[in-house]
């Protein structure tokens, strides 16, 4: 299968700060990549690289077929892109909106509106189709944003955290409408702070740190290489506290870490369920008052810290979260200025 | 891309930038009071406190000031658009499509200039009815509004340039406009430039602004006691002259900003 997507050792710095640092990916046609990373991992960059808005100092890039640094003016007809934050305009309605796109892209006006009215209806807009994006919410902003990126239905599609700021259901829905894309055979690269949504929509997946990529595989081998899922127990008693690493240590993978001040202890488990039955089991033989006993999936935090042996340097929500924030682009640039 | 294209992607922009105009507030405060407020305060503050050569009508003089003070303010409203646009993203969304690099400060500025037409008809109105009148015929007085139409899609320009380079709106709504105070008033919009120090009329003489605030009052037939030399002798051609090379620079400026534009 020929790559519709190649970046190979980009490099882009600002100032000292290395953003891309010898990036390379390649994502073959139809295929779903997830660039995984947490804030200021170097992903938008990537995207904006790759959908021709930044140069990068050094690298090669082909999308579609296409040398993106070479002939940019060819790659955007076959790629359609949702950034980070909605780009719709906000006086128009979100029909107008589709209708403008439309239309930039090129299709003829009846053209234009038909599909409108068909990605309104399909990304649950219909209702709100006629009202200024002003008084959309960000979920609806988001899906706009989507819909807008989708009206030729581009063979190579570029999302940048498309559910980051949606509540738990749109973001089930939206993860809907992307599969049914990709059933389409759209190629996608998608960027996400969210494991379980690269897991969910991603052949594979690409970590991203320090604008490399430090780990690539499906989404299985990467979860293999943290030690699938994470086994808590907190203790009623200090004294309790060995008869836990015990237990732990007997049903999970390696050393168990424990905050004897939570009295909490923790170990990776690759048996689930089963491992928690066994460790509750024994916890209870051993007479131990049991606080609080969890199961966890992995975070972007645990690939973190087996990837790179310390913790993702900014706070980044953890997998199964509900609704992030919204930022504005004004806060984010508030927020570089500040940094 | 072809001329055609590249007119095909201005026009949908410029339809786009029109259906804003009436869903913004401020954009309808300055193509209405704004103007009416100018027209109406500067005839009535300054009119009687001064005196023209002969005896003429402060008023018929003050008019063509008022018109293209107004327009050369235009550059702030193009600026603020395109600075909002980039701050919101949607700039790197249109510059992500297969469109012309040129379409979206086509569009913005082409629909400015639509929005200035009507701003000019609400001045001329108002200026009637203070008293203001054309004393030449209607060749001269269109030639007039299509020179200071222009001179409203010139600024335009020069907006887009520095609305896209400074990216935030607030920082663009002065910045678009703190630079046009001296270049307006040290002129002869509002007050014959005989009573200007001699360095100042020199200046004045010779600022773009005075030469088209004498081409306009040339064109309309309301008092021009302005200047020397060619200025003087030649307001209306020069001023054609001035929206060539003025558009000449700033039109690929603008161009060549937007096409490694970045929000951030
Ligand atoms: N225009 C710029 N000027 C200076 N630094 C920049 C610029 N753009 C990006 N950076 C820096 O480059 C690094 C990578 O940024 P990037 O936006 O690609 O990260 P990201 O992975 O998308 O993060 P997030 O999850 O927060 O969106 C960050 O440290 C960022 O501060
Ligand atoms: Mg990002």
């Amino acid at each position: 299968m020929p790559d519709a997507i190649v970046a190979e050792d980009l490099v882009k710095t600002y100032g000292e700060l290395r953003a891309l640092d010898g990036l390379s990916l390649e994502v073959p046609e139809g295929t779903v990549l997830g660039l995984l990373g947490p804030n200021g991992a170097g992903k938008t960059t990537t995207v904006r690289v790759l959908t021709t808005l930044l140069r990068p100092d050094s690298g090669r890039v082909r999308v579609a077929g296409v040398d993106v640094l070479a002939e940019p003016a060819m790659v955007r007809p076959r790629i359609g892109l949702s950034g980070q934050y909605a780009a719709v305009d906000e006086r128009l309605t979100g029909r107008e909106n589709l209708v403008m796109f439309g239309r930039l892209y090129h299709l003829g006006r009846k053209e234009s509106t038909a599909r409108a009215a068909a990605l309104l209806d399909r990304f649950g807009l219909g209702a709100a189709a006629d009202r200024v994006v002003q008084t959309y919410s960000g979920g609806m902003r988001r899906r706009l944003d989507l819909a807008a990126a989708l009206v030729t239905t581009p063979p190579v599609l570029f999302l940048d955290e498309p559910t980051t700021g949606l509540d738990p259901r749109a973001r089930v829905d939206m993860w809907g409408v992307i599969e049914e894309l990709v059933d389409g055979g759209t190629t996608l690269l998608l960027t996400t702070q969210y494991l379980e949504e690269a897991d969910r929509l991603a052949d594979s997946i690409a970590v991203v740190d320090h604008g490399r990529v430090i780990a690539r595989g499906s989404s299985d081998e990467l979860k293999d290489r943290i030690g699938g899922e994470t086994l808590e127990v907190v203790v009623g008693e200090d004294h309790q506290l060995p008869d836990a690493v015990s237990a732990l240590a007997a049903v999970g993978q390696g050393e168990p870490v424990v905050d004897a001040h939570a009295r909490r202890v923790k170990v990776p488990v690759t048996t689930g369920v089963r491992a928690l039955i066994e460790a509750v089991r024994r916890l209870d033989d051993a007479h131990a008052s049991i606080l609080d006993v969890a199961l966890h999936r992995p975070t972007l935090d645990d690939v973190f810290l087996t990837l790179t042996g310390r913790p993702a340097q900014e706070s980044a929500p953890a997998a199964g979260d509900t609704a992030g924030e919204d930022a504005s682009p004004a806060d984010e640039a508030q927020e570089r200025t500040s940094a | 891309m072809s001329l055609a294209g590249e007119l095909h992607d201005g026009l949908i922009l410029t339809k786009r930038s029109l259906l804003r105009i009436p869903r913004v507030p401020e954009t309808l405060m300055f193509a209405t009071i704004q103007p009416i407020m100018f027209v109406v305060l500067f005839s009535y503050v300054f009119g009687g406190a001064v005196p023209l050569p002969g005896g003429a009508s402060y008023r018929e003089f003050l008019l063509p000031g008022v018109f293209v003070q107004t327009m050369s303010f235009a550059t702030a409203a193009t600026s603020v658009g395109l600075a909002e646009d980039m701050s919101k993203g949607l700039i790197d969304r249109f510059r992500s499509l297969p469109i012309a690099r040129s379409a979206v400060l086509v569009g913005r500025t082409t629909a400015d200039m639509l929005l200035n037409v009507f701003v000019l008809a609400v001045m001329a109105v108002c200026g009637v009815l203070v008293g203001w009148r054309i004393h030449t015929d209607v060749g001269h007085a269109l030639l007039a509004f299509v020179l200071i139409t222009l001179l409203a899609f010139t600024m335009s320009w020069i907006g887009a340039l520095i609305g896209m380079s400074v990216r935030s709106p607030e920082v663009a709504s002065t910045a678009g406009i703190v630079w046009l105070f001296p270049v307006t008033f040290v002129s002869n919009a509002f007050v014959p430039i005989g009573g200007m120090p001699g360095w100042l009329q020199t200046i004045a003489n010779w600022n773009p602004v005075s030469t088209f605030v004498s081409a306009a009052r040339e064109l309309f037939g309301n008092p021009n006691p302005f200047g020397s030399g060619l200025p003087r002798e030649h307001p209306v051609v020069l001023s054609f002259a001035w929206i060539v090379v003025l558009l000449g620079i700033f039109v690929p400026l603008a161009v060549r900003k937007y096409r490694i534009a970045t929000s951030r």
